[in-house]
């Protein structure tokens, strides 16, 4: 028997997927980024609606020179970990500026943002703690529960007081609670109430870990996510982020006013036993939190087109979540009508994400499309004009 | 009223049947991925399901152990028993 036959039936889904001469899309190439909003892909200019490079900086100016220099300063790697040769001055830096724009004390950086979820809850969370995951959560936030021994229970998605019900149930149980709450949902673009769950935190004397992956730079007056929109940054206890989404490059952090965080850079394995980020990958960040923080007008011009794009994609009869966010999905029943769908955009120069069930909430394919505050006007009607052909020359769109 | 492990096997069978894509014949020994052709989230949300009508929080990591309807029904009382 192979070692691969435990997957035959992931080969089948798969097969099931390409059948009738359609891409793998899992497989798409994007031969060269031409700017932050068109790539070249299969040789043709395609706009770009699928890659959580909400501010376009990933092909910023600054952070491209800011990379270039410190390669030819400090080399290409640090070729070790962070508790052993791999903390050099510029991780430090970064640190530094994480705490200072999050007004927080400690700030530990990680090599993905994947890792930093894994790192923080797997170690926060001990044997005898529990932690409370939105049943929606993120697959690095369910790995990084898997990783740690703590007793693990789901509450429903966004739902504060089916929370509150299952801590209630816990009253009088030993051990710390931890809950984990993501700012905006990556599936559908759905915000986190999150003063409803920083008040459940404060009735039940939890603690509180807020994803913010997708909200910095996005949301709240200085870009620091839900909570600052929210007005409750001093209920979450533990921030984490990525770089890969508004900083356009790689890396993650988690940011905190505890002086216990330090101690976990000792019993985070995805911290310890991985090689830290590049320099030149921290001093692209750098620059990309610069103009985070100095151009205020790239989350004014983002979330505008997130609503142009969301109100553009509902005007052509399709079905999206109902929250204008710069996660804006389409939702299908069929994943064999989703699949064709996404092959007829890629072909009219439209690439956007498939995504199919299990990883999707409630069953459901999606279109998923990110929004960018680098599309122009022009960009995002032509979006959802390849949208409406399409969902015209199927059949699927409702009646506009 | 405590529940014992059958009485929790036959509101399991019960809640499932309420969903048309599950197979009639189903019992206590039906294997629950197996035999329901449940993923992973399915049984998840499935679990949550009787959680709320049982008044009770079942780890995820229990699951794990958990093959058939009545491995979830032994689970389930014995969770309700520690409480």
């Amino acid at each position: 028997m192979s070692i691969f036959s435990k997957y035959e039936g992931l080969a089948s889904a798969l097969s099931a997927v390409t059948a009738g001469g359609g891409r793998n899309p899992f497989n798409v190439v994007i031969e060269k980024p031409i700017s932050s909003t068109v790539g070249l892909i299969e040789g043709r200019e395609t706009l770009l609606f699928g890659t959580n490079n909400y501010l376009g900086l990933s092909q910023s100016p600054a952070a491209i020179e800011a990379a270039v220099e410190a390669a030819k300063a400090y080399g290409v790697g640090t070729t070790g970990s962070r508790i052993a040769n791999g903390t050099q001055g510029l991780h430090r830096q970064l640190e530094e500026r994480l705490c200072a724009f999050f007004r927080r004390r400690h700030c530990m950086v990680f090599s993905t943002g994947y890792q930093a979820n894994l790192g923080t809850i797997s170690a926060l969370a001990g044997k005898d703690d529990y932690l409370l995951l939105d049943a929606d959560s993120h697959a690095s936030i369910y790995d990084g529960s898997r990783l740690g021994h703590a007793q693990v229970i789901r509450f429903r998605h966004n739902d504060a007081d089916d929370l509150h019900k299952r801590l209630r149930r816990l009253e009088g149980t030993p051990g710390s609670k931890l809950i984990v709450v993501e700012g905006i949902y990556s599936m559908m673009g759905d915000v986190v109430p999150m003063a409803e769950f920083a008040a459940v935190k404060r009735e039940t004397g939890a603690w509180l870990l807020a994803d913010e992956a997708h909200s910095v730079g996005v949301m709240g007056e200085h870009g620091r996510g839900v909570a600052e929109a929210d007005g409750v940054e001093d209920d979450v206890d533990f921030v984490v982020g990525t770089f890969s989404k508004s900083l356009g490059t790689v890396g993650g952090y988690c940011v905190s006013n505890h002086d216990g965080l330090d101690l976990i850079r000792l019993c985070s394995r995805p911290y310890m036993f991985t090689a830290s980020l590049p320099p030149e990958v921290i001093a692209a960040t750098m620059a990309a939190l610069t103009e985070l923080e100095n151009r205020p007008e790239l989350r004014v011009r983002l979330m505008d087109n997130a609503r142009r794009l969301h109100a553009g994609l509902q005007a052509a009869g399709l079905r999206t979540g109902p929250q204008a966010s710069p996660v804006v999905s389409v939702i299908l029943d069929d994943v064999a009508v989703a699949v064709a769908f996404w092959n007829r955009l890629l072909d009219l120069g439209g690439y956007v994400n498939l995504s199919l069930p299990p990883a999707t909430p409630d069953q459901h394919p999606l279109l998923r499309t990110s929004v960018m505050a680098t599309h122009t006007p022009e960009q995002i009607d032509r979006a959802v004009e390849i949208f409406a052909v399409v969902a015209g020359e199927m059949g699927i769109n409702r009646a506009a | 009223m405590s529940e014992t492990v059958a009485s929790v096997s036959a509101l399991i069978v019960k809640t499932l049947l309420a969903n048309p894509k599950v197979p009639r014949d189903i019992n206590g020994s039906s294997k629950i991925v197996e035999d329901l052709a449940f993923d992973s989230l399915a049984v998840m949300n499935f679990v949550m399901e009787i959680e709320d009508t049982l008044d009770v929080s079942v780890p995820l990591d229990r699951l794990a152990d958990i093959r058939t309807i009545d491995d979830l029904a032994a689970c389930i009382v014995s969770l309700k028993q520690a409480s």
